[in-house]
């Protein structure tokens, strides 16, 4: 339909009202990007001080020296979230890494090596997905022993059949390109159009599935852990945070829960937000708006 | 030809523009579209003839109003003496001004192809009518239950154009209805598109084929890089034609295989 | 020495068939004309021709042997839409250099700029595509070329300087060409022989 757009000789500066929506989406994600840093940095920072049991400064509110408060020993939920979220993020990224993992070659798998092996993969990806996720988790966590170890097994085994659903439609689709099947007659090996045709057309694709399951991933490890599975109490992971703070809720020490829910939000919808604006920018179809 | 005191459409100074990004954010205008005129008058053929590339097609989009968001354009197109709006354009297409596309994609891949006929067609007599249609271009009754990808590129195109006979057309725009067509369906589309001709509406042909186009066209436009290059009678289009305006369509009749298919200077323009 | 084809036929569901018993030939630096309407197999008889895919009956040869896989195919096939026969992700100096590294003379001929070399695929037009596909082709090891519409897309003046620039190459190559269209007046302008595919259609 758009034929032939890239006429040099008449190329004029846009002076329309439409704006710049692509400077818009690369503020968008450098906030996010932003965000997520000044996260990690200070969580380096911080001393491991803060989180010693300090008599003293006990079920403060938040003030300029205790900037989320402290909670009923004393410690500084500032120090305490940010530490928290760290983990959740190093949990999360490893999860992610095994899920995107797991759903690339089984994608891939699915779509190359014919109909027999897609149908036994395509069946094991509606089972994954017809299970509910919390409860496979759980059962999956408490099998392996819990620990962090079982909290990345289970949630990286329960978040890579969207995914790899994805790839393999890609795979699928670009398999019977007309460019690949002149590269066959070339004579270029599987691996050389693997790598030189398929991997540059599916591995956007694969960044933004990874990045829009990042935060399914720390929400769900986040709740793991709030629910007691995995980790010992006194690890600043931020479902343990949120768990102990139920108790003392009624006691009207609001900041233990407020502070710590809004960042994990946050840190969530950042990634999600970094995937949603690639998204945008590399799909032809509104790339150009 | 009839000459109407108004034509039913005039494509005037018609300028089609797309905003790019390019290195990264900056942003920036092409026009594959520049100066384009065009008018059809009731009861009149015009073939839009060009390469692909030409823009013709966008054109076609510009008139219906469905370019993609990102396209800007100026200039004026007016429909029996009143400017095209958006909005106007969005009562009237698919009534008034009928699209056949280019491209088979148009058609819906999971829905049987004879229910796609169907749509918009009279409740009552659509089944009737779509067999008859079917009939009419060559396709058997029991082709009506397959879905497109079980029927070939030419028997598509045939499905395509059924879908867009309606009654009370006044303005039917074709893009490229015929290439890869068996000439007894090709024959079929001809007559049909001069039929709507006869019946009083206006045909835009839009087409890279000369041979389709003068054979049922009045009148001819060519186009070259989204400019208009010339307008002539079909009539125009014979011998070595010394009727022609401009070098340009002189060359691109002479070029045709069956007359000299001549260039006779080999160098490709810089 | 010929690519041929022998009792070539092919169906898409039992007893149904597209053709069969079809028997082609085409010798080095001869132009052989395929004509034939939509729906009645001719890109498939090519497809089939350049190796592409197994006829259900018959085989086909090139020079009395078979076509192999996973080697260069001296078969090559042009295609009608070169958008779609480019990797739209390729810069062009990519596209041209995938099997070989062509010569200036050949760029030369068909008018192939430096500049378009740093471009990005949908920076060209159709024309200019289907010349880069045309040079890709023209491997020093292509012994046939089937060109399936190859210039249906384009204009007069394209086609005819395309197609002259093309046979030229191939017939001081004796390269055997197969040419695929439904436009009776290029094939019988350009081709020593025309078969029609498909008699029943």
């Amino acid at each position: 339909m758009l034929e032939q757009l890239g006429r040099k000789e008449d190329v004029l500066p846009y002076t329309g009202k439409a704006g710049n929506v692509r400077k818009k989406i690369i503020w968008m994600i450098s906030f996010s990007v932003c965000l997520i840093g000044f996260i990690v940095i200070l969580s380096f920072i911080l001393s491991n001080d803060n989180l010693r049991v300090n008599n003293a400064s006990k079920n403060l509110m938040p003030s300029f020296k205790y900037l989320f408060g402290t909670d009923w020993l004393g410690r500084d939920m500032f120090t305490r979230t940010m530490k928290g979220l760290r983990l959740s993020l190093a949990v999360g990224v490893f999860a992610t890494v095994i899920s995107v993992t797991v759903a690339t070659l089984l994608g891939t798998v699915a779509a190359i090596f014919g109909k027999k092996i897609d149908e036994i993969i395509s069946w094991f990806i509606e089972l994954f997905i017809g299970m509910p996720h919390l409860i496979f988790m759980i059962l999956i966590c408490y099998i392996v022993g819990g620990g962090i170890q079982g909290i990345v097994i289970s949630v990286a085994m329960t978040h890579w059949t969207s995914l790899a659903r994805v790839v393999r439609a890609e795979v699928l689709q670009i398999k019977s390109a007309e460019y690949i099947q002149i590269s066959q007659s070339y004579g270029k090996s599987v691996w050389y159009i693997a790598r030189k045709h398929v991997m540059p057309s599916v591995f956007p694709q694969i960044m933004i599935g990874s990045f829009l399951m990042f935060p399914h991933v720390i929400l769900h490890e986040a709740s793991l852990t709030f629910l007691g599975f995995g980790l010992s109490p006194q690890t600043p992971a931020v479902g343990i945070i949120l768990s102990e703070a139920m108790s003392h809720l009624s006691t009207g020490q609001w900041w233990l829960i407020l502070f710590p829910g809004i960042l994990l939000i946050l840190v969530a919808k950042s990634f999600d937000n970094i995937g949603e604006q690639l998204r945008i920018l590399l799909d032809p179809t509104s790339s150009n708006e | 030809m009839r000459i109407a005191v108004q034509p039913l459409l005039k494509v005037e100074n018609l300028s089609i523009g797309f905003s790019q990004y390019f290195r990264g954010t900056q942003k920036r205008v092409i026009h594959p579209i520049s100066n384009l005129n065009v008018d059809i008058n009731e009861g009149e053929i015009v073939a839009v003839l060009g390469a692909s590339g030409s823009g013709k097609s966008l054109l076609a989009h510009a008139i219906l109003g469905i370019l993609p968001t990102n396209a800007i354009y100026s200039g004026s197109m007016i429909y029996r003496g009143v400017e095209l709006t958006k909005k106007r354009k969005e009562e009237l297409r698919g009534r008034e001004i009928s699209f056949i596309p280019q491209s088979v994609n148009y058609l819906d891949p999971l829905m049987p192809v004879g229910k796609q006929v169907q749509i918009g067609l009279d409740k009552q007599s659509a089944q009737e009518r779509q067999k008859m249609l079917f009939a009419h271009y060559g396709l058997k009754e029991s082709d009506g239950k397959l879905y497109p990808h079980e029927l070939s590129g030419g028997m598509l195109r045939r499905a395509l154009f059924a879908t867009s006979v309606r009654e009370g057309v006044k303005l039917v725009i074709a893009d490229e209805p015929t290439p890869g067509i068996h000439p007894k369906a090709l024959k079929e589309i001809l007559k049909q598109l001069r039929q709507f001709a006869k019946e009083g509406a206006g045909v835009m042909l839009i087409t890279h084929d000369i041979m389709s186009a003068i054979e049922i066209a009045n009148r001819v436009a060519v186009i070259k890089d989204g400019q208009t290059m010339e307008i002539s009678a079909a009539s125009a289009f014979s011998g070595t034609g010394e009727q022609l305006k401009t070098e340009y369509a002189r060359r691109l009749w002479r070029a045709l295989p069956q007359n000299d298919f001549e260039c006779q200077e080999l160098r490709w323009e810089a | 020495m010929a690519l041929m084809g022998e009792n070539l036929g092919v169906y898409y569901k039992k007893d149904q068939w597209i053709f069969k018993n079809i028997n082609i030939k085409v010798s080095p630096g001869e132009v052989l004309g395929l004509s034939g309407y939509s729906g009645c197999g001719k890109t498939t008889l090519a497809r089939i021709l350049a190796g592409y895919i197994l006829p259900q009956a018959g085989r086909v040869s090139v020079d009395t042997k078979h076509l192999i896989q996973k080697k260069f195919r001296p078969v090559q096939l042009i295609y009608q839409h070169p958008e779609k026969a480019i990797n739209p992700l390729w810069k062009m100096e990519n596209v041209l250099t995938e099997t070989y590294t062509p010569s200036q003379d050949i760029l030369d001929a068909f008018g192939i700029r430096d500049d378009w070399r740093k471009r990005w695929p949908i920076e060209l037009s159709g024309g200019e595509l289907q010349r880069f596909c045309i040079v890709r082709a023209l491997n020093p090891n292509t012994r046939y070329i089937i060109a399936d519409e190859m210039t249906t897309m384009l204009d007069a003046i394209t086609q005819a300087k395309i197609l002259h620039v093309f046979l030229d190459i191939c017939q001081s190559r004796k390269i055997g060409v197969i040419v695929v269209s439904h436009e009776k007046s290029l094939l019988h302008r350009i081709c020593d022989r025309v078969y029609k595919v498909g008699q029943l259609c």
